[in-house]
């Protein structure tokens, strides 16, 4: 059997066995944060036996901006840089949004949400052309941008106001129910869950196979390589930013759909942004790691959270206890990471 | 196009008249190449004369200040990689260009690359255990300048770019590389390889365009003599002596038993006194299993190794960089175990790697870079006395003839001279023990010749030298004694005057050596477990 | 200088008064000529408003944030960043005011100067030993700061703001007309800083570290040790920059020095340190903070809305590195 073949049949007909320890290996990480997730909702279980659907939930409500904050900012550090400016953006649109509805009829409410998002990815690509064409460095563009869409939020509103379409809001609130699922299961199911798994997922499953999606990774993992792979670099850059700045758009709508307003004040989205891409396994040197793990792990830091509460423990307190938790877990990885370096 | 009488073919490939300047410096000033269909050219140049510009230039890397590239008789631009490679123009560069990050399949499609081409291409230069789901980070160095060859090869490129192809790869891979390079030719398509092995070109190429200070100096039909045009061409007007000498650099694989007194090889060395280093059994990784030799002050010890034999793992040991799994060391008769590297270096062993960017502040100073390691330990972190240190420096960037300023910017000087900084940083603190790692490769022979000196001159004053080269002719040209590894193990040990070509060669691959009567000189062991 | 000859068109070529060149060498040069656009633009826009006493509250507002700026510039020259200077200075400045009432000012301000020192050690041992990022590393610890801030604030019977004289004197007060008091611990800063990054082995390693670690490494130099002395000093300047400020301010606050963060990674960029190390230095970091300091001015001079002062403030940082980088890059 010549090299070819043989070489072809691993393409073909690799054993299932080291398929899935190749799988194990290369998703560890995210597994190992699964678990953790899993771990800390029987804890809740425990010190909360009456911890049911209600509360998974609100957890899920709560979570939203910050999944949609986590997805933005992993976006950006996937192709190997990283947007200071989340936050802004989806204040920004926030914005924007509840100043479109003001006074519009429902329906008007898709029109509205549409527009939003073309303005998330032309604010991304406003980013991500600024950082391309002036070959300054990607955090020092987009700190400028933290000032300015944040100014630009201002200049829409100085003071909370517009309003939201009830439909949007009825989206994220409470259970799918008895809609197309039976209700056990239904109960079980947040609407905001779903719809933050339909709309990444919407766009981040296609891309992850396509041109552009590897291209993302190639400019990540090795910029010069990717140029010579005769990958355009610069454009796949801006396309990425271009992504952050529509998952920012969605956080940011989400935003106006929670509190049925639009607030010209940044929220805490940005730390919480990056502390979830690194805690979600993401190299901030790019190129490694997927849009899943920092999910999980907003989900883990706002189970915690909830956990704190319902332990009656001093709120500002919880703020220590979580910037503690962040702190274990970066160091941990890191420790991680430096053994598996030395062997 | 109509052919002149003394033009027979349209050119494959014509660039004319190319100008790059950045800022001050003019890196080209009117290079030329012109390449027939189904030739194999060769690219020569010392560092500084503007090869890699020119390559980048082809290749869409860089764009021109101004100049013409024709191809197939009409004028192209190439303004990016993707353009050059629609322009038929394709290059293997010395940094493999695939994405660590993805699997080699990915890789593939990320490019276009035909797969089963690709396939058949990796079957031909010889690996055959590829599995296309792995990480491209996970594979080693030649590994992955095979696949990018490959990948090269299935775009079926009517010119083929080779940077330094052969210089990573161990000798069997090298040989297969050598040979598809030679059958391009067939097909009417051509390759332009760019090396510093002057008898790899030789026995490889048709005709070779010689660079000096970024013009074309010359372009060298490849026939018997060749090399001493080329090397000639390459230093310019030079004295006889100085030619003399480059003439026995190119022609060191024939053992002469009778030295010249031109040669830097050293006396026969008597062990004087007692080892510097005594190194005993040690393994380390999957690689390095079980060496043992000693190294004495006074000597230049020559290691050889094909790629990868535990040499990098050996030199990551003495230099405090890794630990050993097992096995012993000595410095001057103590047990010694380095942490890190400020261990290695207390105990007098230094490390000039071969890969200047792993050694070098690029944007700093030459100043800075040579000072660096008087800077290292938390005592000397307080006021530098400026003064004392200029004068050392100074000191250093003399004895080693390092052609800059102290003050400019370390990545502005050539190859040669860069390399010159990474030796002089310890030279300006003094030397026990240096442990140098192939410190020429990729260097113009003038520089070169500069360093065996040194190393020379090192050693007489009781340094102990440990020189890893990949050149074979090194061997003899600057070393006392060669140690010769294979499989993680030492296989053969002997005096410089016996370590010809052809002996290190077999040595090198773990056969026993045909050579096996030079009587009396030097001890040769049965070679390691095949 | 070595003996060497150069070719002759090289010499000529130095010759002539090569503008780029000056500016790629000496970057401060153009900086100082935006400084002084800046204010005449202020000028033009209110004439007379140019005064030494104007000068003089430019130079006493822009005092803290440069302090906190020099913090940044160190961190920064190794390639990292200082995330937890605005609430490590907030916490300082928080600690030796509620501590002033049970001790004397001359052990409450060293107190507080510990604690700061306490979480430069943690972010040290952090990038340090751990080898996290830096960026990461300063953000948990911030985060860690503030709740522990929060915390502190609960146990301490808060209000009573009774600043020791010292400090406002420092913080707010002048001399000789216009000139601030604050200067009196910045000037022997600033030395201090122009000495630290020249002309000591320390800075010397921190310009190595932000260019290339590995070459330190083979050279002797041990990254934790030089970490932790770097975000521990980090903190300390951070810590002396809360103590300027609260005297400047005269009001205690949780969040304190915390809108100072983002400004001081600001000015040290535009006073051209990169972001990616091995490049820069104070001097250009103390006229980044004059001109952010000015721009302020000038957005309130022309009565700009809070949005539109933003905007401005984010486009300038922008068109300043921009151009910056325009004019040093090589190809």
């Amino acid at each position: 059997m010549n090299a070819a073949a043989r070489a072809t049949g691993q393409l073909g007909g690799s054993s299932i066995g080291s398929t899935v320890a190749r799988f194990l290996r290369r998703n560890a990480w995210v597994l190992a944060l699964w678990a953790l997730l899993g771990a800390l909702v029987v804890f809740t279980i425990t010190i909360q036996p009456r911890w049911g659907a209600p509360q998974l939930t609100i957890l899920a409500i709560a979570a939203l901006p910050y999944a949609f904050a986590a997805a933005a900012q992993t976006t950006a550090v996937l192709v190997g840089g990283i947007d200071l400016s989340v936050a802004a953006m989806m204040t920004f649109t926030s914005v924007c949004a509840a100043v479109l509805m003001e006074g519009q009829s429902e329906e008007f409410g898709i029109v509205a949400v549409a527009l939003v998002l073309l303005l998330g990815l032309g604010l991304g690509m406003v980013n991500g052309l600024s950082i391309v064409l002036t070959r300054v460095p990607d955090i020092v563009v987009t700190l400028a941008f933290f000032f300015i869409w944040e100014g630009a939020a201002l200049m829409v509103l100085d003071a909370p106001g517009g309003s939201s379409a009830r439909w949007l809001r009825d989206l994220i609130i409470g259970p799918v129910g008895g809609f197309v699922v039976p209700a056990e299961i239904g109960d079980w199911l947040p609407k905001s869950l779903l719809l933050l798994v339909f709309s990444l997922g919407i766009v981040w499953i296609p891309l992850k196979r396509s041109r552009l999606g590897l291209s993302i990774y190639a400019v990540g993992s090795d910029q010069l390589a990717a140029f010579r792979s005769g990958i355009a670099v610069d454009r796949t850059r801006v396309a990425a930013y271009a992504l952050t700045g529509l998952f920012s758009a969605m956080g940011g709508l989400i935003l106006t759909m929670n509190t049925g307003l639009g607030t010209p004040i940044q929220g805490p989205y940005l730390l919480a942004s990056v502390a979830a891409v690194v805690l979600g396994g993401v190299s901030l040197a790019g190129g490694k790691g997927g849009l899943v793990g920092p999910i999980v792990a907003v989900f883990i830091l706002r189970l915690v959270r909830q956990d704190l509460t319902l332990m009656s423990i001093d709120p500002n307190v919880a703020q220590v206890t979580e910037g503690a938790i962040m702190v274990a877990v970066v160091l941990v990885g890191a420790l991680v990471a430096l053994r598996s370096r030395r062997s | 196009m109509p052919a002149t009488a003394t033009e027979p073919t349209t050119h494959l490939l014509d660039a004319s008249g190319i100008v790059k300047t950045y800022g001050a410096v003019q890196a080209l000033r009117g290079a030329s190449l012109s390449v027939l269909p189904g030739e194999v050219h060769a690219l020569l140049g010392a560092n500084g004369a503007g090869k890699s510009t020119l390559v980048k230039i082809l290749t869409g890397a860089v764009r021109p200040d101004s100049g013409e590239i024709v191809v197939q008789g009409q004028p192209r631009t190439v303004h990016s990689p993707a353009e050059a490679r629609r322009a038929g123009l394709v290059s293997v560069y010395q940094e493999p260009a695939l994405i660590p990050d993805l699997d080699v399949l990915s890789n593939l499609r990320l490019t276009d690359t035909p797969i089963e081409a690709f396939l058949a291409w990796v079957a031909k230069l010889g690996i055959d255990d590829l599995d296309l789901y792995e990480m491209a980070h996970d594979l080693p160095l030649a590994t992955l300048r095979i696949l990018d060859l490959a990948r090269a090869l299935a775009y079926e490129p009517n010119v083929l770019l080779l940077d330094e192809m052969t210089a990573a790869l161990p000798a069997d891979l090298a040989e297969k590389v050598l040979e598809v390079v030679g059958a391009q030719r067939e097909s009417g398509r051509s390759v332009i390889f760019i090396s510093h092995r002057l008898l790899e070109i030789g026995a490889l190429c048709d005709r070779a365009t010689v660079l000096r200070d970024g013009e074309t100096v010359g372009v060298v039909d490849m026939e018997a003599g060749a090399e001493d045009r080329i090397v000639e061409l390459m230093l310019g007007a030079s004295n006889e002596e100085e030619r003399s000498i480059h003439h026995r650099v190119v022609r060191a694989a024939a053992p002469t038993p009778a030295d010249d007194t031109g040669s830097t090889v050293g006396a026969t060395t008597d062990a004087a006194g007692p080892p510097r280093l005594r190194i005993r059994d040690l393994s380390a990784g999957t690689r390095l299993k079980g060496v043992s030799f000693d190294l004495y002050p006074g000597e230049v010890l020559g290691l050889v190794a094909l790629e990868g034999q535990g040499q990098d793992e050996l030199f990551g040991i003495l230099s405090g960089a890794r630990k050993p799994t097992q096995g012993q060391l000595e410095v001057d008769g103590h047990e010694a175990h380095f942490g890190h590297p400020a261990d290695a270096i207390a105990a007098g062993l230094v490390y000039v790697p071969g890969d200047r960017a792993e050694a070098l502040l690029m944007q700093r100073s030459v100043r800075e870079n040579i000072a660096l390691p008087s800077s290292a330990r938390p005592r000397r972190w307080g006021p530098i006395r400026m003064s004392a240190e200029k004068s050392s420096v100074d000191a250093a960037i003399d004895k080693l003839q390092i052609d800059t300023r102290a003050q400019g910017e370390v990545r502005r000087l050539s190859g040669g001279n860069q390399q010159k900084v990474t030796i002089a940083r310890w030279i300006a603190e003094g030397v026990d023990t240096l442990l140098c790692f192939d410190p020429t490769r990729g260097i113009d022979i003038r520089t070169k010749r500069q360093i065996y000196h040194l190393l020379r001159e090192l050693a007489d004053a009781g340094t102990a030298v440990l020189l890893y080269t990949s050149e074979l002719e090194e061997v003899q040209l600057a070393c006392d004694r060669a140690v010769v590894i294979f499989n993680g193990q030492v296989v053969a040990e002997m005096d410089a005057a016996v370590a010809d070509e052809p002996t290190l060669m077999r040595a090198a691959y773990g056969l026993e050596s045909t050579n096996g009567g030079e009587a009396g000189v030097g001890v040769l062991r049965a070679g390691g477990s095949r | 200088m070595s003996g060497i000859s150069k070719p002759m068109d090289e010499q000529v070529q130095r010759r002539r008064f090569d503008l780029r060149a000056l500016f790629r060498d000496r970057p401060i040069i153009p900086l100082i000529i935006l400084l002084l656009v800046l204010v005449a633009v202020v000028e033009i826009l209110q004439p007379g408003i140019v005064s030494p006493r104007w000068a003089g509250n430019i130079v006493r507002f822009a005092v803290p944030l440069a302090i906190l700026a020099a913090a940044q510039t160190l961190t920064m020259l190794t390639g990292g960043i200082d995330l937890s200077v605005g609430i490590v200075a907030t916490m300082t400045a928080f600690v030796m005011a509620t501590q002033v009432a049970y001790m004397d000012p001359v052990l409450a301000i060293p107190l507080a100067l510990a604690v700061a020192a306490v979480f430069g050690l943690a972010n040290g041992i952090g990038v340090g030993i751990f080898r996290v990022h830096p960026l990461i590393m300063t953000l948990a610890v911030g985060l860690v700061v503030e709740g522990l801030l929060l915390v502190y604030q609960r146990q301490v019977l808060g209000g009573s703001v009774n600043l020791p004289e010292v400090i406002t004197w420092l913080g707010a007060g002048r001399s000789f007309g216009n000139i601030p008091n604050s200067l009196l611990v910045f000037i022997p800063l600033a030395i201090f800083m122009w000495f630290l990054t020249k002309r000591t082995g320390f800075g010397r390693l921190l310009y190595a570290l932000g260019d290339n670690e590995g070459a330190t490494r083979l050279s002797g130099v041990r990254y934790w040790q030089v970490m932790i002395a770097l975000y521990v000093l980090s903190a300390l300047l951070a810590g002396v920059g809360g103590l300027v400020y609260i005297g400047l301010i005269k009001a205690n606050s949780l969040s304190l020095a915390v809108p100072l963060l983002l400004p001081s990674v600001a000015a040290a960029v535009i006073g051209g340190t990169s972001i990616f190390g091995g490049r820069g230095g104070y001097g250009g970091t103390i006229i980044g903070a004059l001109v952010l300091q000015v721009i302020a001015t000038l957005l309130l001079v022309l009565q700009v809305p809070e949005g539109t002062r933003r905007i401005v403030f984010g486009l300038i940082i922008l068109g300043v590195t921009a151009a910056y980088t325009r004019i040093t890059e090589e190809r």
